[in-house]
């Protein structure tokens, strides 16, 4: 087995809920609870070699050409938050079926709680910091959804939108700090980065780096000042509480920084970011802890506290600090998962979670309360359970520390003050709500659950006290390992895992704290009398309010840039263009050596007087659209007369067809616009364009005047030499066409078959007034086809269509080829609908166009593929020369097939537009202008 | 003779984006149709300018570039099938929309702000 086969084998189980819902809830939680099942074996079969230093590493190679590749691994610190996840995963699964009711959708429930057991595990297990993220992505995603899975309430919806927002923001922050590092160390996988630290600690950007890889840790954890997305995200069902703010989700963050501490801790920076922040959050969410009326919300608020205290830890400048914040972790998601879940049983039964109403339940649920107060202990660090260990060793670790130089002595005293609100809100969670008088107005009369929801909490409760009793024999190894996968290296720091220290500071401290804490919260209505004098801030109030004003931003600059004028954002984006060609345009001049210019000759200079004056013509006519059209039909032949005259036979002739085709096109669709433009652009509007296109056109002519002065290098001297050997014929530009760059050509007719049935739809049931008289008001003539035009164009077909198959077949060694035979065709059958009009030709020319494009494209294509059955490349060409009786040596090319298909394409492709433009003519009679 | 083929298509640039940048969709096709030309005679100039050098063999002594020129015979063609397309479009917004500014509504050209949700009015 892989390690893959973990996150194949959960994403499967994602589907399994779902699926086996229909046959109720027990058996859907037992199926549920197999793919976590199957995984944890897994894992624990690989515990005894990790255990002994090994690093299990595995690679499934993706694109490798661009060094992706989907990476595993699995070392001690993978190993510890794998085993919290899977495990502490499959009590929640086993808790949730009794904590959901019968009509809840638990197949839904657990399709998303699996989904995100993956994508915290893949988080844990990535080798690659691209996965990682994606991952960490997946857990933000599947989080939200969790949390609202009350839909239908507010609050629910509200909360996994704040928590949403805060942590994809984060994840953003974080993949831009990942592809920094990335970038720094020059490589994706983890294993090179963790190597690196010196690398990347010494870097001009490591700041930068830093501080963003930073943002996603402290937004995932809810550090101070992103802490408030979390006691909102309690609006979700307890069970995915206990997950998230327990082993997962939040512990995700933590595990980034434990996992980044080889690289990115040591230095000044870290330090004092991390711990600081730590501080701050340890600080305020033990206070704040002690003034929730709600139960969640204490629970909320300590678990801020206690990752607070763990950021402390690995901001903290000793090694033992790390192994300090590992075992709290540890030792953390087991009392905090407990808790919570003894606080759903206590809502799940009675009805409510404020502990204003709720007193004295001991008499309504004593075992209940007993697990309880045993995990509530354990968080308050009291002796003989798993909290106090972790906790004497960040107190230890407090006393040690020089992070803040001269003023460290404030950590300590800070983090004892933390203890004694910890202890006040621990006592508070078992005071209030099991003795301290009976209870008010309680919706339901408590009782204790039922037997299987208690026994998650048990297993729970029981590793609190194993591990706080014996913490050598339960979790020696793994933190050993997971502390010398974070450190970096073999040798350990001393430590000793025990219940005893001796008389020391630490547990002075920890004294202070215990008894401190019952003195707070015996005088807790002076402080709750002090704090109602402040206003207390609603985040989700704030919260809303920067959303809305940032959404309001947004919308301004939007409207502002898009007003839904099409012919502003043409000249936005010239102007734009203008800006941003012009810098390089400026430092061109002074770069470059000039060729000099070749002679011209008058023929030249008339060309060009012709073409400049019919260009302006048309500027100046263009509000006379007839006129427009012919001046522009000047400009298109003169450029056609171009072409030919410097060595672009095959370009002229392309042209010259296409011209004539065009014109007719705009001529018929000037039969259905109006005839004259209206004069309203305002003179200054007239100006403002008018300078825009002259600097467009100056820039345009520059860079051309730039380029062709410039000596060649160019890549022809290839295909001259190859087209008639390769290729096997001697117009080089036909050869390039159907053979050197044949699957260009190939995608260039598809796109125009596409544009001919894109404008065969866009005529299907058009609805169009028909002018009756032109713009003068004439009638039109009632000659609709003239005889002579008619006779001529008819006798003129045959002529026209054995010169189009003859430029056809000579296209692949003399000037000619597919593209002009199937304009010259498409010229003629144009001719006989302008002389016949539609209703003559239709009869007469049976062919479908859309067949015949499709036809077309399938023979280029079929070439193509022929080639495959010789064992060659995708379109290579054939060619031999045969010896056919009375016509002589002829040389045969499967290039011709190829341009067969060119051919047909174009023929049907200009015939689909026209043809069906012309057809409107004739389906609608004249109807008079609107 | 390289600075009089850069004029020309200097002007016909400019001529192409000033009909490009007015309110009817029939000045808008002329434009693009005057821009494409210019287009496609600055890309074929990229072969350099050469005089009686047609890319057939044994026809010439120095030939031109045939790379530029078969670029340019494709784009020929797709600018005619754009140009069919715009126009097309042009005339079914006609149809629909019952004007013919690019805009798709009155007033398009005057230098009040078009307000964007269009749907509703």
């Amino acid at each position: 087995m892989s390690l893959f086969w973990i996150t194949a084998i959960l994403l499967i189980g994602v589907l399994v809920p779902v699926v086996t819902e229909r046959f109720g809830r027990t058996v859907n939680t037992l199926f549920t609870m197999l793919a976590p099942a199957i995984a944890l074996a897994y894992i624990i079969s690989l515990v005894p070699a990790v255990l002994a230093g090994e690093v299990i590493v595995e690679y499934l190679e993706w694109i490798p050409s661009m060094g992706l590749t989907l990476s595993m691994h699995l070392d001690g610190l993978a190993l510890m938050f794998a085993l919290l996840i899977l495990g502490i995963g499959l009590l929640i699964i086993l808790y949730a079926r009794y904590y959901l009711s019968a009509k809840e959708a638990s197949g839904r429930f657990f399709a998303y709680l699996i989904l995100f057991m993956t994508a915290m595990l893949s988080i844990v297990l990535s080798n690659n910091v691209l996965q990682m993220w994606m991952a960490w992505e997946v857990t933000s995603i599947s989080s939200f959804l969790l949390i609202s899975f009350w839909s239908s309430k507010s609050e629910s919806r509200k909360g996994a939108r704040m928590a949403l927002t805060v942590t994809g923001a984060g994840g953003l922050a974080l993949l831009a700090g990942l592809l920094l590092i990335a970038d720094i160390v020059g490589s994706y996988e983890l294993s090179v980065i963790l190597a690196s630290g010196d690398l990347i600690t010494q870097h001009a950007l490591y700041p930068v780096a830093l501080i963003l890889v930073l943002l996603g840790a402290f937004t995932k954890s809810a550090q101070f000042p992103f802490h408030f997305w979390l006691p909102h995200a309690m609006a979700a069902p307890t069970p995915v509480s206990a997950y998230l703010h327990s082993a997962t989700m939040v512990k995700a963050g933590i595990f980034l920084l434990a996992r980044m501490y080889p690289v990115l801790s040591g230095t000044e920076m870290w330090f004092l970011i991390v711990s600081m922040t730590g501080l701050i959050t340890l600080l305020l969410g033990a206070y704040v802890a002690l003034f929730k009326h709600d139960l969640k919300g204490l629970l909320a608020y300590s678990t801020v506290s206690h990752l607070g205290l763990i950021t402390l830890l690995l901001g903290l400048d000793t090694k033992l600090a790390a192994v300090a914040a590992l075992f709290h972790i540890m030792n953390h998601a087991v009392f905090k998962a407990s808790l919570f879940m003894a606080a759903g049983i206590i809502d799940h039964e009675s009805g409510t979670r404020d502990m204003r109403k709720l007193n004295g339940l001991w008499r309504f649920m004593p075992y209940t309360a007993t697990l309880a107060m045993v995990a509530a202990a354990s968080m308050a660090g009291v002796p003989l359970f798993n909290g106090f260990l972790s906790k004497e060793m960040f107190l230890a670790e407090t006393i040690h520390s020089s992070a803040l130089g001269y003023v460290s002595w404030i950590i300590p005293v800070l983090a004892t003050l933390a203890g004694i609100f910890a202890v006040a809100y621990s006592m508070r969670f078992i005071h209030d709500v099991f003795f301290n008088g009976d209870p008010i107005d309680l919706p339901k009369t408590p009782h204790e659950p039922p037997r299987y929801m208690k026994v998650p909490i048990e297993i729970l409760v029981a590793l609190c006290l194993l591990v706080g009793i014996f913490p050598n024999i339960m979790v020696g190894d793994l933190l050993a390992a997971a502390a010398s996968s974070v450190l970096g290296t073999e040798e350990l720091p001393y430590y000793s895992l025990a219940i005893w220290h001796g008389f020391n500071l630490p547990l002075l401290m920890s004294a202070i704290a215990i008894s401190g804490g019952l003195i707070v919260y015996a005088y807790r209505n002076h402080l709750y009398r002090f704090q109602a004098q402040f206003r207390e801030a609603d985040e989700k109030l704030i919260f809303e309010g920067v959303v809305q004003t940032v959404v309001g931003w947004a919308t301004k600059a939007h409207d502002g840039l898009s007003n839904g004028s099409l012919q502003r954002y043409v000249s936005a984006l010239l102007i734009f263009t203008i800006i941003i060609t012009a810098v390089p345009l400026i430092n061109l001049a002074t770069e470059t050596t000039f060729r000099p210019d070749q002679a011209v000759s008058g023929i030249e200079i008339t060309a060009a007087i012709i073409l400049c004056l019919s260009a302006i013509a048309t500027v100046i006519y263009h509000r006379k659209r007839m006129v427009a059209l012919i001046t522009l039909s000047v400009v298109g032949l003169i450029v056609s007369v171009a072409f030919a005259r410097f060595s672009a036979p095959d370009l002229a002739l392309t042209q010259l067809a296409v011209e004539v085709v065009t014109v007719i096109l705009l001529m018929l669709a000037l039969f259905f616009l109006p005839q004259k433009t209206p004069a309203e652009s305002s003179p200054s509007r007239v100006v403002r364009d008018v300078g825009i296109a002259a600097a467009i056109g100056g820039i345009v002519a520059t860079i051309n005047y730039a380029f062709i002065t410039q000596p060649v290098d160019s890549i022809a001297e290839f295909f001259l030499a190859n087209s008639k050997t390769g290729g096997g014929g001697t117009n080089a530009v036909n050869v390039i066409l159907v053979d050197f760059r044949g699957l260009d050509t190939l995608g260039e007719i598809l796109v125009l078959g596409v544009a001919a049935l894109g404008i065969f739809k866009l005529l299907a049931r058009v609805r169009l007034a028909i002018p009756s008289a032109n713009e003068n008001g004439l009638a039109w003539s009632q000659d609709r086809h003239p005889p002579i035009l008619a006779m001529i164009s008819q006798s003129l077909l045959p002529l026209a269509l054995l010169v189009s198959f003859y430029i056809f077949l000579r296209g692949h060694n003399m000037p000619g080829g597919g593209f002009i035979a199937g304009l010259i065709t498409s010229v003629a059958l144009i001719q006989q609908y302008i002389a016949h009009g539609v209703d003559w030709v239709k009869p007469r020319i049976k062919v479908d166009y859309q067949t015949l494009i499709a036809l077309g494209v399938l023979i280029a294509t079929l070439t193509g593929i022929g080639s495959w059955f010789f064992g060659r490349p995708f379109m290579t060409t054939w060619f031999d020369y045969f010896d056919i009786p009375f016509i002589g040596e002829i040389e045969l090319a499967s290039a011709l097939v190829f341009d067969l298909g060119v051919y047909l394409t174009v023929v049907g492709a200009t015939l689909l537009i026209l043809a069906n433009l012309g057809k409107l003519t004739s389906v609608h009679r004249p109807i008079a202008e609107e | 003779m390289e600075t009089l083929y850069v004029i020309c298509v200097g002007v016909m640039t400019f001529c192409g984006v000033f009909l490009c940048l007015r309110g009817r969709t029939f000045s808008v096709v002329v434009g693009l149709t005057m821009l494409s030309y210019a287009v496609n005679l600055f890309l074929f100039s990229s072969g350099r300018l050469s005089l009686d050098g047609a890319a057939i063999l044994g026809m010439a002594e120095e030939y031109a570039d045939p790379l530029p020129q078969a670029l340019t015979l494709t784009a020929i063609v797709i600018g005619f099938a754009m140009i069919a397309f715009v126009v097309i479009l042009a005339i079914r917004a006609r149809a629909d929309l019952g004007n013919d500014f690019v805009d798709g509504r009155d007033p398009p050209d005057s230098d009040k702000l078009v307000k964007p949700n269009r749907g509703k009015a």
